[in-house]
């Protein structure tokens, strides 16, 4: 006989998603399926556009037999994860400290003028997001910046321009 | 223990504890914002920072444990350079709104910048700033004062048991919050504004009301629950204006339920009378003392005193309750009764001397196995919930078989919802009787045969057996239920056949109290058989009695059956209401109306779940024309022409019923008596959150907080 199943939150979790979630929860002892929690956001942000929702957190959440606000706590305090929409590019320059002496203040001030945006916002094509982030461990060839999964390293304007000519 | 030296100071400290901790002991003052003694160590704040002889950098003396020939200077150079920097940071962001800050004067970061801080400030930039925070009625949150202590998280994850408030965001952009707004629901959330070193946090109900040094602080004990925490009532003028915790470890800890600390707000209800009042021809009027007492006793005379029913709200101190079963049983009627919400009576003969924990509160924290029988701690006690949470996290297995699907904030072992408690509770005795292979007591076979033994009904029995100290627990859904007698039949075998202790959590902060006084039709003071056995509370109403008497009881409301009593209260020939409210369902059916006060209005006793007489002094006169009800009791004893009713202060009644019910014993234990059936399931009507009595009815925070949750 087939119990009946009941809706829970982390039915908007699709299966391909929980099948990779479940990857992260089985690299951690049983009992703590909260240390897979980073990854499932990540994994959920991915799935979802680039942006968390509460809705999707609370799955996290009941997913992870987490608190809802544990979960809020974590996506909120890592910049990585988004809550509100992104473009579909989003691209991450480094002002931190090594970044700034090499000239990020140019790199941005580039962005800028060719993107039409301030830091944090995105296009009105929805295509590009530029956001202003700490170190990302590249100093030895700052500035640079990140694009999806890829550093871009020693920008200049002309390479800039050149990585956004190749963005779709 | 080890030997270290605070500031010169030659200190035996425990080991394992923190230098902070030692200091506290030694009554050396470190400053400090995020430690607090009953909550997980932060050391975030890092006021507490104190030079250590051969350490490079100052230490947070909360997170520094003691170690055998340490030096800790806490007032040197180097420790106060480090005190006054952290404080100076602390200070960046927080605003100069003191004088409209609710906490100004009872501050801890006012009382500390002031010892430890600059008096002019370097920092010329702009201020972070965030918008105000609804956490509900009851408490405010004007977070751009917050310094991000984080006691309020952390006692929301370790004491309260509910994760609703967390560090949202980082660094400069941090910000305590729900994240998704909402009320918090927390029912010990209040204990955050204590908490709270800043005006982040404050009492809502307590807004622009009085300043801290324009109060006067008095002792008293909560009424509300068979807990009887202590509490600190902060007065203005002759106003009752806020009310929090007075530490008693042995009791509330430092913690106060918020029906506890917000209920004082129906003190100051429009529904008080402050004028004795009588219904002439079906009109109210005000009138003296002397005119409404002798009314009273003219209407009660032409009455048989056989026709007299009499009902006490368990809210009632023992000084009250004792007087008015003294004068009914002088006047020759035995109708008397404080189990208001109580329906099965027919063991009553048998019952305990009074309804008593079975141990010491703090002692439930040791119970490493526990079944609770019909017990919403949330909602009837929450400081009960609280203590067994402890003993939760320690590794005590909780389990509970309740009518309804009670939150917890504890994990169980098990969490049975039957419609028939009797039922389960008969199976675990069952599994019990197995595990164990005792003899059954007589007739059990019969009414075991029906119910069968589950896996989860096993894993209750053996942990009662495996436990060490281990409890059984009737709360108020077990004790008001139809079957009562036969639950409180089984669960004592359970706790037979286990070695546990059977325990009861009575209603009312004084339910122990009324069964020593004698406000029973069974028992006079003491657990004396009554000479007549009269009417118990659901007979008084059944029979419709030609007239009540009404202590603190609005019956309509506070009765099990509602609709008898209103009826009974309707229909009944003469009705005086010894109470301090009106409600119209009074004004319409009372006949006499006699203002007496609360327990914040006159000296009394309540004896808490542990049997502890907890005796108070009033913290306000009484308002307008009212009177302490055990005064007006007396007064009609002696209209009634009663012997014995001479009494001056309360405490010549106090000693009265301490010769009658001082020496009674301490004993849960009953003689067996098999339920003749396994009866039937019945459904369950829960109460409204925030009803339980006329002064928390009256409290419009807490029935804001009961409307929001409807």
């Amino acid at each position: 006989m087939v119990a009946e199943m009941k809706a829970t939150k982390s039915d908007l979790i699709s299966a391909e998603c929980k099948a990779e979630i479940d990857e992260w929860v089985a690299k951690y002892p049983l009992d703590q399926k909260q240390s897979a929690v980073m990854a499932a956001l990540r994994i959920l942000q991915d799935d979802n556009g680039g942006y968390l929702t509460t809705e999707l957190m609370d799955a996290v959440a009941d997913y992870l037999e987490m608190t809802p606000m544990a979960v809020y706590e974590v996506a909120t305090f890592y910049s990585m994860y988004e809550l509100s929409p992104v473009g579909r590019h989003k691209i991450c320059v480094c002002t931190n400290i090594s970044c700034m002496l090499c000239g990020s203040d140019e790199v941005v001030a580039h962005l800028r003028k060719r993107l039409g945006i301030g830091l944090g916002e995105t296009t009105e094509d929805g295509r590009i997001t530029l956001k202003e982030v700490e170190c990302l461990g590249a100093c030895v060839d700052a500035p640079m910046c990140q694009i999806g999964r890829q550093y871009h390293l020693k920008l200049t304007p002309e390479k800039i321009d050149e990585i956004l000519d190749q963005l779709d | 223990m080890v030997n270290i030296e605070i500031d010169g100071k030659k200190i035996h400290a425990r080991e394992g504890s923190m230098v902070i901790e030692a200091a506290d002991d030694a009554g050396i003052n470190i400053p400090r914002f995020c430690y607090h003694k009953k909550l997980s160590i932060a050391a975030n704040c890092r006021m507490c920072l104190v030079e250590v002889e051969k350490a490079a950098k100052p230490l947070p003396a909360c997170a520094t444990p003691v170690t055998d020939g340490m030096k800790v200077f806490t007032r040197s150079a180097k420790a106060v350079a480090a005190q006054k920097g952290v404080m100076e940071f602390l200070l960046i962001n927080h605003p100069l709104d003191c004088p409209i800050c609710d906490q100004g004067g009872e501050c801890e970061l006012q009382d500390v910048a002031l010892t430890y801080g600059s008096d002019v400030s370097k920092y010329s930039e702009s201020k972070r700033v965030l918008p105000s925070k609804d956490f509900g009625p009851l408490i405010g949150g004007d977070m751009t004062r917050c310094i991000h202590c984080t006691r309020c998280v952390r006692f929301g994850i370790e004491i309260a048991g509910v994760y609703e408030l967390g560090t949202i965001g980082r660094g400069e952009h941090m910000e305590i919050g729900t994240f998704v707004q909402h009320s918090l629901s927390s029912e010990l959330s209040g204990n955050i504004i204590d908490l709270c070193p800043v005006g982040a946090l404050t009492s809502k109900p307590f807004r622009y009301v009085a300043r801290a040094w324009e109060l006067v602080q008095r002792d008293s004990v909560a009424p509300h629950d068979c807990v009887g925490s202590n509490i600190h009532v902060h007065v203005k003028g002759d106003r009752v204006v806020r009310v929090v915790p007075r530490e008693n470890e042995e009791i509330n800890e430092t913690w106060l339920s918020d029906r506890d600390r917000f209920s004082y707000e129906g003190l100051n209800s429009a529904d008080r009378v402050q004028v004795p009042m009588i219904k002439v021809e079906g009109e109210w009027q005000e009138t003296d003392w002397e005119t409404a007492l002798h009314r009273a006793v003219d209407g009660l005379k032409q009455v048989g005193s056989d026709d007299i029913g009499a009902l006490a709200s368990p809210l009632s101190t023992l000084e009250e309750l004792y007087l008015l079963q003294k004068l009914m049983r002088e006047i020759g009627c035995g109708n008397i009764d404080h189990r208001l919400k109580q329906t099965d009576f027919s063991d009553q003969q048998e019952a305990p001397a009074f309804p008593w924990l079975g141990q010491a509160i703090g002692d439930l924290e040791g119970n490493d196995a526990v079944l609770l029988i019909g017990a919403d701690l949330c909602k009837d006690q929450p400081i009960i919930g609280h203590r067994l949470r402890k003993a939760a996290l320690s590794g005590g297995r909780i389990s509970s078989v309740n009518p309804a699907d009670f939150s917890y904030h504890f994990p169980r072992l098990a969490s049975r919802v039957a419609s028939n408690m009797l039922a389960e509770l008969v199976a675990i005795a069952q599994a019990l009787l197995d595990e164990t292979g005792k003899a059954a007591p007589e007739e059990f076979a019969t009414l075991s045969k029906a119910v069968e033994v589950t896996d989860a009904q096993k894993q209750i029995a053996e942990s009662l057996l495996k436990g060490q100290s281990s409890s059984v627990l009737m709360g108020e859904a077990a004790i008001n239920d139809a079957q009562f007698s036969a639950i409180r039949s089984i669960a004592t075998l359970i706790a037979e056949l286990s070695d546990s202790r059977p325990g009861y959590l009575p209603a009312g902060g004084n339910g122990a109290g009324a069964w020593q006084a004698g406000a029973l039709p069974h028992r006079k003071a003491g657990g004396r058989p009554a000479s007549v056995n009269g009417k118990n509370v659901a007979q008084m109403l059944q029979s419709e009695m030609k007239a009540y008497l009404l202590l603190n009881t609005e019956p309509e409301v506070d009765c099990a059956d509602t609709d008898a009593a209103r009826k009974a209260m309707q229909k009944a020939q003469f009705v005086v209401s010894l109470s301090p409210y009106a409600s119209e369902a009074v004004m319409a059916y009372a006949d006499v109306i006699l203002p007496v006060s609360p327990f914040t209005e006159t000296s009394g006793t309540f004896v808490n779940v542990e049997g502890r007489w907890q005796s108070f002094e009033g913290v306000v006169p009484p308002l307008g024309e009212s009177r302490p009800a055990w005064k007006v009791l007396r007064v009609l004893g002696n209209l009634f022409n009663c012997d014995g009713f001479d009494f001056v202060e309360s405490s010549e009644v106090l000693a009265e019923i301490s010769t009658a019910a001082g020496d009674m014993g301490r004993d849960n234990s009953i003689s067996w008596r098999c339920p003749a059936s396994l009866g039937s399931a019945s459904e369950y009507r829960a109460a409204a959150d925030y009803a339980g009595d006329g002064i928390v009815r009256r409290a419009e925070s807490l029935q804001a907080v009961a409307q929001s949750r409807v």
